[in-house]
């Protein structure tokens, strides 16, 4: 393999990490908030709002339903607006965000959802406020449940930036596919394949340490 | 010291409407130990509920100290909960804090300084003989260990009132006992008034001073503790009594007692004894007095706080005349005599 083409692999991967990253992250501050919002306006919740929680809950269906392939596209007006450009990772970001967002809030939701009841009532009878309860009895309850959903969000957005590549995205994912596949060199096609492997099995073996030494029960 | 007025609670699912808690109420004075024993289903989680406002009542009104709390806002309602100690039957402890820290979490959420919190949690630790274990996880302890964690929490804010949810409904008989004792120490030293639930007489026997019975919503019956141990008033107070002292006939006789009686049986009875007439030889006397056989299918004596409690399954043996003079002669020393039914003469 010619050093170019170890350059490019290279370069490839940053960019990916940079897409994961980012998008991970932004998802991370405004779907982990999302998720408490659904899980708290609940019915019988701490800050019951059924109309609100419905709204919010059809937003994200909406957002879990649409394919990426197809969002990317759909919102290019918007990731132009965004960043001013449709095409290049910063561009492939915006899509992978947006699509992270509700994934995020759901996987959280069900990890607050798996809480036992009885400590948010305990906190209640002691008179604690609903912020209070969010700050000092779900999230630190839910950690190792929340540090979860952000490790499968990762994975699937490392699966997902490979599909950046169709919009000139960049990443492994598009070097796959035009080099790899377009110009038939397998051994390209491997490399990618095989750092996406290893990629993911890094953020995976991550969270589960991270799991690991939240985990009191 | 808590006092609930006329509350009632309704759960509205669609169109069905189910009532909880029908009229309740319940008046608990300064430092007693009351409690509220009923079936599951009865209502007593809901009445609980309603003395802190986990659940709103529907109707009356909850007052606590000397405060309304069901006119409170919200705020209001958090510093007067500050007052209100709970505990629970599954503990409900932080998993991810240690013991310390759980201790310490209320007096977090008043905002209390490091400091100030462990010059209140150290002592506290030490009074549920808890204070080798501060850094130790939930995970790590026992069921009754968990319990007195939780009992610490409810106390850190010193509390002029307990709540106890089925506390230890979940304990096995030995660690049950040993909360109790802890329940009825911290009642004494701290003289903080306790209101318990629970479907365990024993609780209740051991450091109840008053009872409630609660049936489908309904507080039907308020009595002393040894009262309601010695002559409850209610069908289901006898059937909590009698399952507690395993006091029931033996099943071949059930099978033989006809309700009526006539020329060829003879009663047989409950007896219920308590203060002089348990160390009085009554059996023996009314054996002499009246001319009567007594044979005694089954008895137990109890002993409910400071009061004795003698009861006996027994059968009379004579003629119908003497079997009437026999219970006229048992009622009038005291007893509580129930006629179970007739049986016919093996002669």
């Amino acid at each position: 393999m010619s050093s170019a083409m170890i350059d490019l692999i290279f370069h490839a991967t940053l960019d990916t990490l940079y897409m994961v990253a980012i998008s991970g992250l932004i998802a991370t501050l405004l779907g982990v908030p999302l998720g408490i919002m659904l899980y708290v306006t609940r019915p019988r919740q701490i800050l019951a709002r059924p109309v609100l929680n419905q709204v919010l809950g059809i937003i994200t269906n909406i957002g879990r339903s649409i394919p990426f392939i197809i969002l990317m596209v759909a919102i290019t007006p918007f990731t132009r607006m965004l960043v001013g450009t449709s095409i290049g990772i910063n561009a492939a970001a915006v899509p992978l965000t947006i699509a992270a967002i509700p994934f995020v809030a759901r996987l959280v939701e069900g990890a607050l959802n798996e809480l036992s009841p009885g400590l948010v009532e305990a906190a209640q009878a002691m008179g604690a406020t609903p912020w209070q309860i969010i700050c000092k009895v779900l999230l630190p309850e839910a950690r190792g449940g929340i540090i979860t959903a952000l490790t499968v969000t990762l994975v699937t957005l490392v699966s997902y930036s490979a599909m950046a590549g169709a919009v000139g995205g960049g990443g492994l994912g598009d070097l796959g596919i035009r080099y790899g596949y377009n110009r038939f060199m397998p051994e390209i096609m491997l490399v990618t394949v095989i750092i996406l492997v290893v990629m993911v099995q890094g953020f995976q073996s991550l969270g589960d340490y991270l799991v690991r030494k939240s985990d009191r029960k | 010291m808590i006092e609930l007025i006329n509350v009632s609670k309704t759960y509205t699912n669609g169109s069905q409407v189910t009532q909880a808690l029908k009229n309740a109420n319940l008046h608990v004075p300064r430092g007693a130990i009351h409690g509220v024993i009923g079936l599951s289903g009865a209502g007593k989680s809901t009445l609980i509920r309603c003395v802190n406002l986990l659940e709103r009542p529907t109707e009356g009104n909850v007052v606590v100290d000397g405060q309304d709390i069901t006119r409170l806002k919200d705020d209001q309602l958090n510093k007067a909960r500050h007052r209100i100690g709970m505990i629970f039957q599954h503990f409900n402890l932080l998993t991810t804090r240690n013991v310390f820290d759980n201790v310490a979490f209320p007096l977090e959420l008043t905002g209390l300084s490091r400091q100030a919190i462990k010059s209140r949690v150290e002592p506290l630790l030490k009074l549920v003989g808890l204070a080798d274990k501060a850094r130790q996880f939930p995970a790590q302890l026992s069921g009754g260990q968990k319990q007195r964690v939780a009992i610490a929490r409810a106390l850190a804010n010193e509390p002029a009132v307990l709540l106890c949810d089925e506390a230890t409904s979940a304990l096995d008989p030995q660690t049950t006992t040993s909360i109790l004792e802890l329940l009825r120490d911290i009642n004494q030293t701290l003289g903080i008034t306790i209101l318990l639930i629970t479907h365990e007489m024993e609780v209740v026997k051991s450091i109840c001073h008053r009872v409630s019975l609660i049936s489908a919503g309904e507080l039907v019956e308020d009595a002393e503790v040894g009262d309601f141990f010695t002559s409850p008033r209610t069908q289901l107070g006898r059937d909590f009594l009698n399952d507690f002292l395993e006091l029931t006939p033996p099943k071949e006789l059930v099978e033989r007692l006809q309700p009526s009686p006539d020329a060829h049986t003879h009663p047989v009875v409950r007896l219920t004894f308590s203060g002089d007439a348990v160390s009085t030889p009554l059996i023996s006397r009314l054996a002499r007095e009246c001319s009567v056989d007594v044979s005694i299918l089954q008895a137990k004596v109890e002993s409910i706080q400071e009061r004795t409690l003698g009861l006996m399954i027994a059968e009379l043996v004579g003629d119908k005349q003497q079997t009437h003079q026999a219970i006229t002669y048992l009622e009038s020393h005291q007893l509580d005599v129930e006629v179970l039914g007739h049986v016919q003469r093996n002669d």
